[in-house]
């Protein structure tokens, strides 16, 4: 108990909650936009990898790392795009196009890391983003400019989704499509945009693993992180509020486990440590999964005059 | 741009549709071929060779398959009904670990029973273990409404862990000079080779005879037909009186047992013993083959041997011309989404307007 103590007390303990908890955020608000138009995006994994990959690859070549940024979002965006283009254009299944998604981001990353570093065995790195000396908060100012971003976007989507005309509109095409149409909302424009912004924040997500958390670009960096975001948006009820309390939640559970281990006197396998996050994340499911109010229409494609 | 459905698909279309995938496919991974600095035709006749260039190169293609074949029946059973099992990879873990503590654990003396009564179990245990593991998200999903999606992913990472743990205690090999792995199945329990000198066994017709069976289970049995129906339309199903629920779990633990069985018989077939990277995805790569399949248990047969060739073929073209074998991963996910959309035209026909 002491020990637990210890650890809660260390300032170091919440600056790691807070730098774990910054891509969850980005990610989790990512899927959160999709979902509230009607697509799940279960392309979110590889889209990490890419937004990670692409992100670290521009700022390497020279450019700043904000153009870093943008240039994942970019990449985030266009794989949102193809997302949009499958499963409402098309109307395919999510869960099928999605997975596709994932597969296809992921392996091109690697194989465009593989071509542009052919023989590399120590990975090329870059300077990453500096931490925010400027704000007199003590747990914030070890942060990047990235975690900022991240919490500002929180308030930032709760006022688009609730507050205005294009947020009632997206609410609108994931609980029920035909009514959205019925009042001349294009079902199509407003969930593919949703989608494109939605898969833009999750290639920011990875970026921030590539140009902040490490300052270079590993295979598996992303692993499973993209998954987690996809079930911390079922915990937090499609809510941007409540998305950044699961986030930090998770973080502060992941950064509690990596503690543990190090602290712990072997009594347990350090695989138990690791299982903690994930095996929570399914309970969260588990408890909230009563209450939990889906998007109407979610998953559900929607072919214009077809019931 | 809209949808409209088309009143009966034409020949034409139908022959088109895998011609206009397999082109876009192969266009799509010229451009990355061009990328890497390599000739076009010769990389793609390196990785044909290969993978079906010689009696060596086919015997390492089917080899890849089997594991490929089950995880894709495993996809194709759950997927028919709308379980969406994204797990197959932790349930094909859950049953080598199975199968190696039922074969390997004891010598073979701790049970100390006659071999063919052993290896049923062992292939029992992981069928067993796999399907387990899928009926916990199975029956969150029926009785609580949680989604199958994340908590079979989910799980998966927890098996691995489980199996790194595993990996480091109980079931750790005390010769492996410190590599992670498990100790041996009993050297009798394992597969027969189908060709000398090759690595191909005998798991390959027990993953053929699988999707015969349930290929027949679904188009011959009352189970199928409740499968088909929930898969359908669920609430027409519940009309229709189809026990639902039932379907679902009897659907999850055919499917996790499908997965574990190809933890098992990779074990048995190929590995003997237990590691951490035996799979290379072959539980995702398994959701592929399904869709490549079109959700046909035959069709899968055919869909494994492709994906397995795309695999084992980049690997050796990849030795030979140093384009990076992720590009086999690329040719998979392209050709997933260039079947997928194909299959999609032959039934709607594209309105712009």
């Amino acid at each position: 108990m002491s020990d637990f103590i210890e650890i809660l007390s260390n300032q170091s303990f919440w600056v790691a909650v807070l730098r774990i908890a910054t891509p969850l955020i980005l990610g989790t608000l990512g899927v959160l936009l999709c979902e509230r138009a009607g697509v799940l995006n279960l392309g979110i994994e590889g889209i990490m990898v890419a937004g990670a990959f692409v992100g670290w690859l521009v700022v390497y070549a020279g450019a700043p790392l904000w153009v870093g940024v943008a240039a994942a979002a970019g990449v985030g965006a266009m794989f949102g795009l193809l997302h949009a283009l499958l499963t409402v254009g098309l109307a395919l299944s999510q869960h099928v196009s999605g997975l596709g998604v994932t597969l296809l981001a992921t392996s091109l990353s690697y194989f465009g890391y593989r071509v542009s570093f052919p023989k590399v065995t120590t990975p090329p790195t870059i300077t990453p983003f500096a931490a925010m000396d400027w704000i007199a908060l003590p747990v914030l100012a070890q942060q990047t400019a990235l975690t900022l971003l991240a919490l500002l976007l929180v308030p930032a989507l709760a006022y688009l989704l609730y507050r205005t005309p294009l947020g009632l509109a997206v609410r609108m095409v994931g609980e029920n499509p035909q009514a959205a149409e019925g009042q001349g909302v294009s079902v199509a424009a407003t969930r593919t945009l949703a989608i494109v912004a939605g898969s833009a924040l999750m290639g920011v997500a990875g970026s921030f693993l590539t140009l902040s958390a490490f300052n270079a670009f590993f295979f598996n960096m992303v692993n499973g992180r993209g998954w987690i975001c996809v079930a911390l948006v079922v915990f937090a009820s499609w809510r941007p509020g409540k998305a950044l309390l699961g986030a930090l939640l998770f973080a502060f559970f992941d950064a509690l486990q990596l503690r543990l281990q190090q602290s712990g006197d072997g009594a347990l396998p350090y695989q138990i440590y690791l299982m903690l996050p994930y095996v929570l994340s399914i309970v969260a499911l588990v408890v909230v999964a009563r209450k939990a109010t889906y998007p109407q229409a979610l998953m559900k494609p929607y072919r214009k005059g077809e019931r | 741009m809209m949808l409209e459905k088309r009143a009966a698909a034409s020949a034409w279309a139908m022959l088109l549709a895998p011609i206009g995938a397999l082109v876009f496919t192969l266009l799509v991974s010229a451009l990355l071929v061009l990328w890497a600095g390599a000739p076009v035709g010769r990389t793609y006749s390196l990785l044909a060779q290969g993978a079906f260039g010689s009696v060596f190169a086919i015997s390492e293609t089917l080899t890849r398959a089997i594991p490929l074949m089950l995880t894709g029946l495993a996809a194709t059973v759950a997927f028919k009904a709308r379980l969406f099992n994204i797990g197959a990879e932790g349930q094909l873990y859950a049953g080598a670990l199975a199968a190696v503590a039922v074969g390997g654990l004891h010598g073979g003396s701790g049970f100390d029973l006659p071999l063919p009564l052993l290896f049923v179990l062992m292939m029992l245990a992981a069928a067993a273990a796999g399907a387990l593991l899928l009926l916990g998200p199975a029956l969150l999903k029926v009785r609580l409404g949680v989604d199958e999606v994340v908590t079979t992913l989910l799980l998966n990472f927890i098996v691995l862990l489980l199996v790194s743990l595993m990996l480091d205690g109980p079931m750790k090999d005390p010769t492996a000079m410190g590599w992670p792995q498990s100790v041996a199945l009993v050297g009798e329990l394992e597969l027969s080779k189908l060709i000398p000198q090759t690595r191909v066994h005998s798991g390959l017709l027990w993953a053929c005879a699988l999707a015969i069976g349930l290929w027949a289970l679904l188009k011959y049995t009352v189970l199928g037909f409740d499968i088909r129906a929930v898969g359908a339309n669920p609430r027409a199903a519940v009309f229709a009186g189809v026990p639902v629920t039932r379907t679902v779990v009897l659907v999850a633990l055919l499917s996790g047992a499908l997965a574990g069985l190809a933890g098992a018989i990779e074990v048995a077939g190929r590995t003997s013993y237990v590691t951490l990277d035996m799979s290379p995805g072959y539980g995702y790569s398994g959701i592929v083959i399904a869709m490549l399949a079109a959700l046909h248990p035959l069709g899968v047969i055919a869909a494994s041997v492709f994906v397995a060739g795309v695999l084992v073929g980049a690997d050796s073209m990849s030795r030979a011309i140093g384009v990076p074998t992720y590009i086999a991963d690329v040719i998979v996910a392209a050709s997933l989404l260039a079947v997928l959309v194909a299959t999609l035209l032959t039934q709607y026909r594209v309105r712009w307007k």
